[in-house]
């Protein structure tokens, strides 16, 4: 018997029973928001290995969307959440269409540059409300249907999102799609041989992942009711980054849990030691990074498939 | 198999259920959600949890039988970080008031939840009167002073003594734009000139660009619509680059600890707007040296503020017999408060506390005679005179 359907519907047991468990669903709908904020920016750098420092970009103009279309125009949360999606799938095209016509660092740095473009906008554009964000957000009523103000509620409608997202992204990655993204990732030359148009790969994988970003962004100026500098502030954009190597690239449960490592260690942490968390988790990570060069998930597959090659002989 | 450990996980989840923890109904929670490590941190900060739990032993540690206790948390100056803890607070820990620290963004955010959620707000330490105007709620307190007081105090005294043409150096969000545009207010109905103003980043290192843009719009007064750390910071940058000479500078809010920072030389004659003093009367002075033999500082008015706004808070609770907000609010708008920090102030419909602001000047080296001697009165405002009649945009009170 394999194990992963097992882990899977355990861990889809547990979200499923954390009203009941007395766990805060707000705080567990923090921690889904930024799972799938990972995941979607773990498509990018786990499958097609492009470093964007921009991610925050797309979360936070996403809710940025969705908070201002729900709190000036009275729009339904549904309509808004599909509006902030599709502002970040627009964003993505953009700047996923400059960036990817360079590698590596200059990638990176060409993200940094435009992400740093759209704070600024998020600054002084009139709607947003600067330095003070949009504040007071209602959440409303789901199309028409569910009324959203309870918390529990709520946390079900994010948690069923974020189920839909990761199942969307291991479908991605197993598709056609998605092995010539991972073959790209590992010889582009190669691939570039074989025929394939890389670019366009790329830039579908990028805008997949800024869209998918700017679900979580969107959800998450939902479930807080409001949306701030911080959601795309180059910390949140480095916060992602920090989670999916964290948890392990290329995996597909490495960005859910670091995202869970992160998420806890900002909530609570900062109670008992202020400002020094930032510090501490940028200890984690330099451990992280000297020593389980996988993340933690990617160690972890790695241990088991070892003991599993070392265990058949011996059994066999 | 796989069925079977469904069912076995589904039971263990469901046992684990019943543990879930309930809200603690046999305490009365207060919370104080504040900047502990920014700019502002030496304005409340950690002290001005102290002086909180100090009000909680003073009034006897228990209110209806019930255990006081005090919750802090930092919020960093990010409005995401307040209003998520006070949620949470409110949510888990049974929180029955708030006080807001320092940083008005902050106090916008979290007044929202005040609303939503219930809890009797009292916002301590930010100015900007959009608390009790267009952000006011029903549960909502401005307690220490506003952006409003402030300048109806320092903007009018300046004018008054020839400031006519002003520059403004204001922070970049709700608290610099609302103190610059209620200066600027002030300035005009004096017949006074507002010359420009440059928006300056929350924690600025280096002020030399915008300084250098303030002196070259020729103003006579360099308005500082800023506060804390970045507010002694600009002034001491003014003074290094001579600015001071040919400008005169106003701080439109200024606290005790910000001119025992800036030194007297550095801030002699300045023109400032406080709502308490240390060194006002033998109650003020007592809770002053209090304070000063735990902190080796005298206190700021936020700091006597919160212990004020705590014991209003726990006597409108005794009086009324219940932690209720609804009825809590009824008898704290109804009460005169009557403690050091203030003589005969209420709490108006829109939320503000009306009470008398002092206009105070920086004293001189030579003038200032013992350790934090550094005020001189120049004039008492009564509290209708600081705060100014209601505006009518908060829906709670009608104009």
């Amino acid at each position: 018997m394999r194990a992963q359907p097992v882990l899977y519907s355990l861990a889809v047991l547990f979200a499923l029973a954390v009203p009941l468990l007395g766990i805060y669903p707000v705080f567990m709908m923090q921690l889904l928001c930024f799972a799938m904020f990972a995941c979607a920016y773990n498509l990018l750098l786990g499958f097609g290995r492009m470093l964007s420092f921009g991610h925050a970009a797309f979360f936070g103009f996403a809710a940025y969307a969705t908070g201002w279309l729900v709190s000036a125009h009275g729009w339904g949360p549904g309509f808004a959440i599909l509006a902030g999606v599709a502002a970040a799938a627009l964003l993505g095209l953009v700047i996923g269409a400059l960036a990817i016509r360079r590698q590596g660092i200059y990638f990176a740095m060409i993200t940094l540059a435009l992400a740093q473009l759209v704070y600024f906008v998020c600054l002084e554009a009139p709607f947003t409300g600067g330095e003070n964000g949009l504040q007071g957000i209602p959440r409303g009523t789901l199309f028409w249907l569910l009324p959203l103000h309870s918390d529990v509620v709520m946390y079900y409608v994010v948690l069923a999102t974020f189920v839909a997202v990761f199942a969307l992204i291991r479908r991605v990655v197993h598709s056609p799609f998605g092995q010539v993204l991972k073959a790209i990732r590992d010889n582009e030359p190669r691939a570039i041989s074989l025929g394939y148009e890389i670019n366009r790969y790329k830039l579908l994988a990028f805008v997949l992942s800024a869209t998918l970003a700017g679900l979580a962004g969107s959800l998450k100026a939902l479930v807080f009711g409001f949306v701030t500098l911080a959601d795309v502030q180059q910390s949140t954009s480095g916060d992602v980054v920090l989670m999916t190597l964290l948890g392990g690239t290329g995996t597909f449960f490495g960005p859910v849990l670091g995202a869970g490592i992160v998420v806890t260690l900002q909530q609570y942490l900062s109670d008992v030691v202020g400002g020094w968390v930032t510090a501490i988790i940028g200890a984690t990570f330099v451990a992280c990074v000297l020593a389980f060069r996988r993340g933690i998930v990617g160690e972890l597959t790695l241990l088991a498939s070892r003991a599993r090659r070392t265990l058949r002989p011996a059994r066999g | 198999m796989k069925l079977r450990m469904v069912i076995l996980a589904t039971a263990a989840a469901l046992a684990a259920a019943s543990g879930g923890r309930a809200l603690a109904a046999d305490e009365v929670v207060i919370g104080d959600i504040d900047d502990m490590s920014g700019v502002y941190a030496d304005v409340m900060g950690a002290a001005g949890v102290e002086v909180v739990r100090w009000a909680v032993a003073d009034f006897g540690g228990t209110v209806l039988g019930k255990k006081i206790t005090v919750l802090s948390a930092d919020h960093q100056n990010k409005p995401d970080i307040g209003a998520a803890k006070f949620r949470e607070w409110a949510d888990q820990s049974g929180l029955n008031m708030l006080l807001g620290g320092s940083n008005t963004g902050v106090n916008i955010a979290m007044a929202k939840v005040a609303a939503a959620k219930k809890v009797p707000l009292f916002n301590i330490g930010p100015g900007g009167a959009s608390l009790t105007n267009e952000d006011c709620t029903a549960y909502s307190v401005h307690y220490t002073y506003d952006t409003v007081a402030l300048a109806n105090g320092t903007a009018t005294a300046i004018v008054n003594a020839g400031g006519k043409s002003w520059f403004y150096l204001t922070a970049d969000y709700a608290f610099g734009t609302q103190l610059q545009a209620a200066a600027s207010k002030v300035v005009e109905g004096h017949g006074g000139k507002n010359l420009g103003a440059v928006r300056v980043p929350l924690g600025a290192a280096d002020f030399s660009s915008f300084l250098l843009q303030a002196q070259a719009s020729g103003a006579q007064v360099l308005g500082l619509a800023n506060a804390g750390t970045d507010f002694s910071n600009s002034l001491k940058a003014a003074n290094e680059f001579g600015i001071t000479k040919t400008m005169k500078p106003a701080a439109l809010l200024a606290f005790i600890t910000d001119i025992n920072s800036l030194g007297l030389p550095a801030a002699q004659g300045l023109y400032l707007t406080t709502a308490w003093y240390w060194d006002l009367s033998p109650e003020t002075r007592a809770f002053g040296k209090r304070f000063f033999a735990k902190f080796n500082r005298e206190p700021t008015m936020d700091q006597a503020g919160a212990y004020s706004a705590t014991l209003t808070y726990l006597k409108a609770v005794k009086a009324v017999g219940s932690t209720d907000p609804d009825k809590v609010m009824a008898e704290l708008k109804k009460a005169k408060i009557n403690d050091m920090f203030t003589k005969g102030g209420y709490i108006r419909a829109d939320g503000a506390m009306i009470h008398d602001m002092y206009v105070m000047q920086v004293k001189t080296p030579k003038e200032s005679k013992y350790p934090w001697d550094y005020y001189r009165l120049v004039k008492k405002m009564s509290g209708e005179e600081a705060f100014g009649p209601i505006t009518g945009l908060c829906p709670l009170a009608p104009k």
